[in-house]
């Protein structure tokens, strides 16, 4: 066991998937052409002002209630005053001594299936900034603000994480929180949902936390894990040759798998926060905070465990297909077409579909095979149409075609034989033109019944009903 | 109690300021600043900083353990919140020509590295 | 028949509508005005010349045709830091000398609306931050009693117009006493309303829980006529106020009998030239025979009006002032090496001194270790002075004393003094700490030089402050006095 206990907080910035944004009119579309959603107030022209974006406190207020965090009721926007070109105003419209959630937790599921209650000490609104662009342009820099002033949700986290692999849990709870909640899209490689994270190591037992770095802007999830993992050695490598970590800003280059020293964030900041006297506190009443409330959706933990209980699902099937709102809405639609057999709607969404989906890069709200669909596949397993086998082979051919279960069935005339007399004619002239196999059945090599089986199976294409040949061939081969 | 004999007092007073702010105070405030000061500027900044801040001293006489900061002349006032509409089009073309450098619709500055 | 720059805007109106003259006659007159006096006066930045006869044609048209708006070809100046679409926007500074604003002001819009034509934009203070004219980059505003003295700030420019009868009246802003003070010292009324009342979208902004649109113009009921179409809620600025604008000019004519008038104990205070507390104190009499009640009353805090200010304005300006970058507006220094050096030069080349000045007391007040013993120090006093002025709104209905300490004085005469400087303001500043209405009307003379007196209401009691100075005007002449060479 290691000397050292790692010690992690994360500060998880998710867009808000509001039409325009938070201080302005202009469009939040993600890829418009530069600076074609840059409005004066984005810009921050000379003489214009900010109005705030009801959906965006409505979102925040969502989140806050789904984190079982204290809404304020009172919370203040402050302006954090810094230089650099994608901030247009010269400050950032953040939330500082006030923000509008405080004092929630998530509850991860550790990788031996315990859980851990992780610490969300705030959540507070901002404005986004804008993009720097440095490919392609010689000797300069190119600033585009199309994403300057969309809201933001910054969600951070006690420093209750105890390696990558907790903080990759715990981010990736977020993550389906959030879309849960239908405020954030997710999207991480369009920046939608982001994080810092803050790294630091302590002796084991320890009781003060180690100076702490910072790593910028990680968008994957992998990249979270690497970049940890690599920041945590780095750091007790230091340590232990005798060096001393500098608290500092660090970027992560996906490439060389290492983090640096951010040039551009070197010098100590002081960020001057005061009251935005452009904008009023922002006051919520209960009635309202209990509006939003009655809005929530049925949150992950509360599905996993109605699925658990529903379908007789282990924690793992249920935590698996509760990862979206989507993949749940679509399992509960195909075990409605089969409600007897859960357990194999479980296998098939996870299994066959989840693996067709993936080959493809699609989502489950891609629409390429309704539930209803997979549901009538299953249906026909269920009532002995078809066998397992057969229907991995009708699954394929509803995923080409599009088509029916039913209709492929018919077609590809896959329906299983469980007219006993027509198997029991197989099972005749299998054995009549296998003797010297009967022969040595019939003198006990038991084995040689599986010989048989798959002779039959042959020759029926696969489509005998197995119960039935079983039972058949035993008693003939008996003789 | 306070007058206006007394702010004026503190006036006279600051004809030679009593802590005056350092060069390299200066200095550090005008790089957070961002403003490039001139050799001759930065004694008179040192000055009249000095005696602005001397003079705004006066405050430090007031008790206001139990007050409540006043950030906005208009109190229980509330933000107001916009509907979450579209109003804005595209106009980046007329907005950038108060720009001074821009490129395919970008603004540019010199080479940012992170 | 007077000569047209000896109307008022209220007599103006009412010739226009019947026709005595046309609005191209006025802009013309105005623009002869303003050719003429300019040189010596420095008023404008920027005259609209060829726009506003445009406009006079067509609002003459609009007054034959019977659909003229209230303010139908009567013509304004703007201070410039109104945003005007298509009309250089400088603020007095280098750093805005190209700036061209693509939208209007809400101030602008709505004059515009109402039918009013804008005649140019008025030299200022750089940014407003001054309380002499002299910080504008496009060179300092004479005073038209004295070509040696200020006008006063930062809205000397348009004070000075207005004065000298260029233009018959025109828009300002008072963050600290921008309005008040020049008005007082040009011998002419001017309004602050209540913070909240006129939007201040499009505004250039200063300190943003200071600042506030208002009126300079040779009368109260100028005022009332001009505030009637400027005020009122603009879902584009969260701080402006969603309640009903009253009609001013309708409401002017309010008898002064049982009104209670509390004097401002400390605004009688030391610093107070003897002369001008003798003009304020016979304007008192004035109103004591006029009915009113007299009390004196105490704001033990008020005193404090100026250093306070000289924390939270600076404070917001140079967050406000943050965005003067030389990337996407403004000045911006030549061949500059790196980012840094970008910032450094363009900031430092596009602003004044005086403004500098500001943005560093304001980057200092805020920056760590200090905030609470400056910043929050100061709104803790803001709101000691705020409740001093609620506590007095109990017992009275306006609060009257002196607008400055004295009159005009010479150019050149302060600028080396930031403090002494800001002292001009230490009567006005409360108001706009408090985010009251303010007026300020003449009330005599001191050496040949006009003296100002101030009314000060409750929130949103702009209708109070106007009758209230109104009914001083309908008592006395000072108001219609014109400086000699320009009556």
């Amino acid at each position: 066991m290691s000397a050292w206990e790692t010690v992690i907080g994360l500060e998880i910035h998710a867009q808000l998937a509001t039409q325009s944004k938070i201080f302005s009119g202009s469009a939040t579309r993600y890829g418009a052409p530069p600076n074609a959603q840059a409005n004066l107030v984005d810009l921050g022209y000379p003489g214009v002002l900010p109005v705030l974006n009801a959906a965006a406190v409505r979102m925040a207020v969502k989140l806050g209630l789904a984190l079982q965090a204290r809404i304020a009721t009172h919370s203040v926007f402050a302006r954090k005053n810094y230089f650099y070109p994608d901030l247009p105003k010269g400050y950032q419209i953040s939330q500082y001594e006030l923000p509008i959630v405080a004092q929630g937790a998530l509850e991860i599921v550790l990788e031996d299936g315990t859980t851990k209650r992780i610490g969300v000490t705030r959540a507070h609104l901002e404005e986004d900034a804008g993009k720097s662009l440095h490919e392609g342009l010689p000797g300069v820099t190119g600033i585009d603000l199309n994403r300057a002033g969309t809201p933001l949700v910054e969600i951070v986290s006690e420093p209750e994480l105890r390696s990558a692999k907790e903080a990759v849990a715990y981010m990736k709870k977020m993550h389906t929180l959030v879309r849960y909640l239908e405020i954030c899209d997710g999207n991480m490689q369009e920046g939608s949902f982001r994080c810092d994270a803050n790294v630091s190591v302590r002796p084991q037992g320890a009781q003060r936390f180690g100076t702490r770095a910072e790593i910028k802007n990680l968008n994957s999830f992998r990249f979270v894990e690497r970049a940890i993992n690599h920041e945590v050695a780095r750091q007790i490598e230091l340590l232990e040759s005798g060096g001393q970590v500098v608290q500092e800003t660090r970027l992560y280059d996906p490439d060389r798998g290492e983090t640096r020293p951010m040039r551009s964030k070197e010098e100590a900041n002081d960020y001057r926060y005061f009251p935005d006297p452009d904008l009023l506190p922002v006051v919520l009443s209960e009635e309202f905070i209990e509006e939003v409330r009655r809005t929530l959706p049925e949150l992950p933990d509360e599905k996993a465990r109605r699925l658990q209980h529903d379908y007789q699902l282990s924690a793992y099937d249920a935590g698996v297909l509760s990862a979206s709102r989507e993949l749940a809405a679509y399992y509960e639609e195909v075990v409605r077409a089969v409600p007897r057999e859960p357990k194999l709607a479980a296998n098939w969404v996870m299994g066959e579909l989840a693996a067709a989906l993936n080959k493809e890069n699609l989502e489950i709200t891609s629409g390429r095979l309704p539930a209803e669909r997979l549901g009538g596949l299953l249906t026909r397993i269920a009532d002995g149409t078809i066998s397992g086998k057969i229907a991995k082979e009708v699954f394929e051919s509803m995923w080409a075609s599009g088509a029916s279960a039913d209709s492929v069935i018919a077609e590809k005339g896959l329906r299983q034989i469980t007219d006993s007399a027509a198997i029991e004619k197989v099972i005749d002239e299998v054995m009549a033109k296998n003797p010297a196999q009967l022969g040595e059945y019939r003198a006990g090599k038991d084995k040689l019944f599986g010989f048989f089986i798959g002779q039959v199976m042959k020759a029926t294409g696969g489509k005998a009903n197995p119960a039935q040949l079983n039972e058949l061939l035993r008693r003939k081969l008996g003789g | 109690m306070y007058d206006f004999a007394l702010v004026f007092a503190l006036r006279d007073a600051l004809r030679e300021p009593p802590m005056p702010l350092t060069r390299e105070q200066i200095a550090s405030i005008a790089e957070l600043a961002r403003l490039d000061l001139s050799s001759n500027e930065m004694p008179v900044y040192q000055e009249s900083l000095s005696s602005i801040l001397a003079f705004v001293g006066a405050l430090d006489q007031v008790d206001t353990a139990r007050v409540t900061p006043l950030a906005h002349p208009l109190t229980g006032l509330t933000q107001r919140l916009r509907p979450d509409v579209v109003s804005e089009s595209d106009r980046h073309e007329e907005y950038q020509q108060n720009a001074p450098r821009v490129a395919a619709g970008l603004y540019l500055v010199p080479k940012v590295i992170e | 028949m007077s000569e047209l720059h000896q109307l008022s805007l209220v007599e103006l109106a009412a010739g226009l509508r019947a026709r005595r003259f046309s609005s191209v006659e006025l802009v013309r007159a105005c623009l002869e005005r303003i050719d003429r006096h300019q040189g010596t006066l420095n008023a404008f930045i920027s005259v609209t010349r060829e726009q506003a006869l445009r406009e006079a044609q067509a609002a003459d048209r609009a007054l034959a045709a019977g659909s003229a708006g209230p303010l139908a070809g009567l013509p304004l100046a703007h201070k410039d830091l109104f945003c005007t679409a298509g009309v250089r926007t400088t603020c007095g500074s280098r750093m805005l000398d190209n700036f061209v604003a693509p939208y209007d002001a809400t101030v602008v819009a709505r004059l515009r609306a109402a039918g009013a034509i804008m005649l140019g934009k008025t030299n200022m203070d750089e940014f407003a931050m001054g309380s002499s004219n002299e910080t504008s980059y496009y060179g300092p505003v004479r005073n038209p009693w004295d070509p040696a003295l200020v006008p006063g700030g930062s809205s000397g420019g348009s004070a000075a117009a207005v004065a000298a009868r260029l233009v018959p009246a025109a828009t300002a802003t008072d963050t600290g006493g921008s309005i008040r003070q020049p008005a007082a010292l040009c011998g002419i009324t001017g309004l602050k309303p209540t913070y909240g009342r006129v939007s201040r979208y499009g505004m250039v902004a200063f300190a943003s829980s200071l600042d506030q649109g208002g009126v300079l113009s040779a009368s109260v009921a100028d005022a009332a006529l001009l505030l009637r179409e400027m005020a009122g809620f603009d879902p584009h600025d969260s701080t402006s106020v969603d309640t009903p604008v009253p009609d001013y000019p309708a409401e002017l004519e309010q008898p002064l009998h049982g009104l209670k008038i509390g004097l401002l104990r400390e605004f009688f205070d030391a610093g107070l030239e003897r002369e001008n507390e003798q003009c304020v104190r016979e304007a008192l009499r004035v109103y004591g025979e006029l009915g009113a009640e007299l009390s004196e009353v105490s704001l033990p805090h008020l005193p404090l009006s100026v250093p306070v200010y000289y924390v939270v304005a600076p404070a917001e300006c140079s967050s406000n002032l943050a965005r003067y970058d030389g990337v996407r507006f403004g000045h911006r220094c030549e061949n500059p090496r790196d980012l840094q050096d970008l910032y450094r030069r363009s900031r430092g080349e596009g602003f004044g001194a005086e403004v500098k000045r500001r943005i560093m007391t304001g980057t200092y007040v805020l920056s760590a270790g200090y905030y609470d013993a400056y910043y929050l120090k100061a709104q803790r006093v803001r709101a000691l002075i705020n409740e001093d002025f609620i506590r007095a709104f109990e017992r009275v209905d306006v609060l009257i004393g002196p607008t400055t300490p004295t009159p005009a004085f010479a150019i050149g005469a302060k600028t080396a003094d930031p403090i002494t400087m800001y002292l001009n303001d230490i009567y006005t500043i409360g108001a706009n700490l408090a985010g009251l209405p303010a007026v300020s009307v003449p009330c005599g003379f001191v050496r040949g030089l006009p003296v100002g007196l101030q009314v000060v209401g409750r929130h949103f009691s702009e209708a109070r402050v106007l009758a209230t100075a109104h009914a001083y005007q309908r008592a006395t002449d000072w108001h219609r006095r014109i400086p000699r060479g320009y009556a």
